[in-house]
């Protein structure tokens, strides 16, 4: 008896031992991983978004306006998953039971993480939620950053619009520490300035206990609210330009001369970035990208056409400065001329004798054919490129794209044979290869008639006013004078190109132009719009002292002092008006 | 009267540690159910302090009178138990799935917890009449069996009431293993076991409450069913083992009120016990179970009579069944079978059963020497 309570005292002795090396196990060696879990059960980590920055116009108007937005979501982890409780929950929340099984099923990363059930619900569906959330634990109703754009299709391209952040974003670097769900700029300012706009996400580290109770916030890291930003449009002058540009593909760049200050850029068709906000509908998706117009697109800045005869400024420099004309050199234009072949005139009885303030104000091709004969496609290349043609501008806005000026190198490389003389003569009226954006033609513009400072666009007030290019070749101010005064013919003669853009408030110089999309002379109101040229025209005002440069673009417009001309003596004149208001 | 003899052979370090393991009950308790966002504390802690005083008292009573009397008493106590045993399952209280209780009126207790007891005393008395170095022989245990095994444990699993049917077999085996049964005996008495098992156990199985089965299977793949019963271990491993070394420190525990463990102040108040006061707590109080274990065995090798001797060690083995039974539940190396915590689980018929059965132990250590008058 003796010896088999001793035994019964080693056995216990020996489980003793079993149940301190498995307490060591627990609490020692895998202490750390236990005390994470413990912390994973009641630790709740809940984002508080910063309030996005605000977007101003020149004048510190509003455009956009953050607007909260309420989505329900569940914590997976804390949903009760029998059948009856979901039916309940389903009910309550109003959503069908197989769309609510399926959205928790759905591929949250961790069963702690917020699932959304559904998004963007009303203010009677919050208050409710909140009131009966007890009943449903792991039911939440979370608030997140909404965005409206207050002058809907105004300046969509430019503003831009915001999407939620996917997973193939969040791993880059610049989405660092921008919680998950967060609204992010998608395209245009809200895109490039997403970082100064956005903010810095607070967090909330929350105690819960097992029904997902708050017991206790253990800490509060608040937001910082995003920086706002003032842009140097003017919203009126924005959607003065898109009325002009309405039923009409085009585009308008309004711009300060002195600075390169963006005062209105403008395309259409437009879209309403506030089909974005919370997630665009396939539907409204499908329906942008399949609309022939391509509204998505910004035609100021993405797209390319040849400058027809507004080019016609810069071989005027070019020929001016080179010495290749003076201002009493003359031509005789009988319609045509020829090198190698016929050169037509866009006028086919020709203009007689035409000096160089006629050949602008009549845009006679003979005479800048003629300096195509003498200048080297090189040398007017050297021009056009100082004045920002065929390179990007800069203005940091989605897919630029930087226009073509031929070059003998160009040609060699891109099309492999060397360049003809004849191709000069068509370079020189702005055709040929050439093929630039209308705000490259603002920015050029501007810098002929501020004497010569090649600025870089800009839409943020305080990012600008930075010369872009010392290649540029000086302008003499004796030929600034001489441009300023044709250009001016141009709108104020009587047989002046631009005639359509003349007004009574201030006096308007400008050049016209127009792109052959096919070739052959037919009548403008027989050709069906897709055939039809396209129509520039670039303006600055007043003559004397410009304060404004404008270019239109309309796509199929036909001529330019038809179709693009009295556009921008609308838009100088409302511009005007409102100078004179304020 | 109490002889003085008496009182000075009282083991005071035995009371002073059921004392400290009540206290330290009571003190987690307090911790384990104080409240996080209700705003009043509940009376848990109150309730088990005036449990501790009652037991108090009984252990004193029984300490007093000489455990002679019991053994002499044995078959009749063996038959008011069996009557109240019976009773429970005619006029007891059902809840939670079980018939275990019996209404006093003022105050509910729970017949099978002082079976136990009776169930000690019972086989020591008879235990007593096979010759010392033979042990009991076949027949012996076959009446046992009959007489004082299977009524009792089927009354109890009828409840039904596994945990408790599962200690009055584990007692029966160990105490006649220790009474020197021969070794061939044991070995006829584990093939005839071996062999009925598949179908005792088949028996057993069908008879179980689904609740049972499931944790019976729980305990064999815990992950399968993480909400489950599952939960309640996983959970109670996260509790253990987040308290690390030297543990969160008292009232600092989160697992227990902030119900991620359930049962917390009753089955698992170990768990709640080594989060806030850490391996190190824990060893304290693994040390403080022993010192109790070693006493009793202590006692009954010193017993002045052989009926002291089963005594003591049937009580000894009980109290060291449920330690590891729940203190190996907690810790994810034993079945869930609900078994209290002796001393620091909440819950007074259990306490005053531990007490009582604590006396009868101190009854037999302080009257060891009584031979000698």
């Amino acid at each position: 008896m003796e010896k088999r309570i001793s035994v019964s005292l080693y056995i216990v002795s020996i489980l003793f031992c079993i149940f301190i090396f498995r307490l060591f196990s627990l609490q020692i060696l895998k202490g750390n991983e236990y005390k994470k879990i413990d912390e994973h059960n009641r630790i709740r980590v809940v984002d508080i978004l910063a309030p996005r920055g605000i977007i101003y116009d020149r004048h510190g108007r509003a455009l956009v306006k953050n607007v909260p937005s309420f989505d329900i979501t569940a914590i997976k982890e804390d949903v009760h998953d029998d059948s009856d409780k979901l039916l309940a929950m389903s009910r309550f929340i109003g959503l069908k039971i197989d769309v609510l099984k399926t959205r928790l099923k759905g591929s949250a990363a961790s069963p702690f993480e917020n699932v959304i059930l559904k998004q963007n619900v009303s203010f009677k569906d919050v208050a409710k939620v909140e009131a009966g959330k007890a009943d449903f634990p792991g039911l939440q109703v979370n608030v997140v950053g909404g965005r409206e754009y207050l002058h809907g299709h105004s300046a969509s391209h430019l503003l831009g619009y915001l999407g939620s952040l996917g997973p193939r974003q969040s791993n880059k670097p610049e989405y660092k520490g921008v919680p998950k769900g967060s609204f992010i700029g998608l395209f245009g300012i809200e895109r490039v300035h997403d970082m100064t706009l956005r903010g810095l996400a607070g967090k909330k580290i929350l105690e819960v206990d097992a029904l997902g109770r708050i017991i206790n916030v253990v800490r509060i890291q608040r937001p910082v609210k995003g920086q706002d930003i003032q842009l140097t449009i003017d919203i009126d002058l924005q959607i003065e330009a898109e009325k002009s540009l309405k039923g009409k593909a085009g585009s308008i760049v309004a711009m300060d001369p002195e600075t390169g200050a963006i005062l209105a850029l403008a395309s259409s068709p437009t879209f309403n970035p506030n089909l974005f906000v919370r997630g665009i509908e396939t539907r409204d998706w499908k329906r942008l990208i399949r609309d022939p117009r391509k509204p998505l697109l910004n035609r100021a800045i993405q797209s390319q056409y040849a400058p027809g005869s507004t080019f016609k400024i810069i071989t005027a420099i070019a020929a001016l400065e080179e010495g290749i004309v003076d201002r009493n050199t003359n031509v005789y234009c009988s319609g045509s001329t020829r090198f190698g072949r016929v050169f037509k005139c866009w006028k086919k009885q020709g203009h007689g004798s035409v000096d160089l303030q006629k050949a602008l104000v009549e845009s006679c091709d003979v005479y800048f054919y003629e300096v195509g004969k003498k200048i080297g496609i090189d040398v007017l290349s050297d021009y056009a490129s100082g004045y920002g043609l065929g390179n990007l501008t800069d203005i940091r806005l989605d897919g630029e794209v930087a226009g073509i000026v031929p070059t003998r190198k160009w040609k060699m490389e891109t099309k492999g044979d060397r360049w003809y003389k004849g191709e000069t003569l068509n370079t020189v009226i702005g055709q040929g290869y050439l093929s630039v954006t209308s705000l490259q033609v603002a920015s050029m513009m501007a810098a002929v008639v501020n004497g010569g400072k090649l600025y870089r666009p800009y839409l943020v007030t305080g990012s600008g006013s930075r010369v872009m290019d010392d290649r540029m070749k000086k302008i003499r101010p004796l030929h600034i004078k001489l441009l300023k005064k044709a250009l001016l013919g141009v709108v104020e003669e009587k047989k002046g190109t631009g005639l359509l853009a003349k007004s009574d408030l201030v006096s308007i110089g400008g050049k016209t132009g127009t792109t052959q999309v096919i070739g052959g002379g037919l009548n403008e109101k027989d050709t069906p719009e897709k055939f039809r040229d396209h129509a520039w025209f670039v303006a600055f005002a007043p003559v004397d002292e410009p304060k404004i440069v404008v270019s239109v673009f309309v796509e199929h417009g036909g001529h330019g002092s038809s179709a693009a001309a009295p556009v921008a003596g609308r838009i100088i004149e409302a511009f005007y008006k409102s100078d004179m208001d304020g | 009267m109490i002889d003085r003899r008496l009182v000075d052979n009282f083991d005071w370090g035995l009371l002073f540690a059921m004392i400290a393991l009540s206290l330290i009950g009571v003190l987690t308790i307090y911790s384990a159910t104080r409240p996080v966002l209700d705003a009043a504390q509940k009376s848990f802690y109150m309730r088990q302090l005036y449990w501790i005083a009652l037991s108090l008292v009984a252990f004193l009573i029984l300490v007093s009178l000489d455990y002679k009397w019991f053994i002499s008493n044995a078959y009749i106590v063996y038959a008011i138990g069996i009557i109240l045993l019976v009773l429970v399952l005619v006029i007891g209280r059902k809840g939670m799935g079980a018939q275990r209780w019996i209404n006093m009126g003022l105050f509910s207790f729970q017949p099978s917890e002082f079976f136990k007891i009776i169930f000690i005393i019972t086989l020591s008395r008879y235990l007593t009449y096979h010759k010392d170095g033979a042990g009991p022989d076949l027949s012996m245990i076959i009446k046992m069996v009959v007489l004082f095994l299977i009524i009792p444990v089927v009354l109890i699993l009828k409840q039904p009431d596994l945990g408790t049917a599962l200690i009055l077999f584990f007692i029966f085996i160990s105490m006649v293993l220790a009474a020197g049964t021969k070794r061939k005996i044991i070995l006829t008495v584990l093939i005839i076991s071996l062999i009925s098992l598949p179908f005792a156990g088949k028996f057993v199985w069908s008879g179980l409450k689904e609740y049972q089965k499931q944790r019976i299977l729980t305990f064999i793949d815990p992950q399968a069913d993480p909400q489950g019963v599952g939960y309640h271990i996983n959970q109670s491993k996260v509790t253990i083992g987040s308290g690390g070394f030297s543990g969160k420190g008292y009232m600092e525990g989160t697992q227990g009120p902030y119900r991620f463990l359930p049962e917390n102040h009753t089955d698992f108040i170990f768990s709640i016990f080594a989060e806030e006061w850490g391996f190190l707590g824990s060893l304290v109080l693994f040390f403080m179970y022993f010192f109790i274990i070693w006493r009793g065995f202590d006692t009954a090798r010193k017993a002045r009579d052989r009926e002291g001797c089963f005594l003591a060690l049937g009580i000894t083995y009980m109290f060291s069944f449920y330690f590891f039974v729940n203190v190996g539940m907690t810790l994810g190396v034993m079945p869930v079978v609900g078994a209290p915590l002796p001393l620091m689980s909440y819950g007074g018929t259990a306490l005053l059963s531990n007490f009582l059965a604590l006396g009868i132990l101190e009854n037999v250590r302080m009257r060891r020497f009584a031979l000698y008058y």
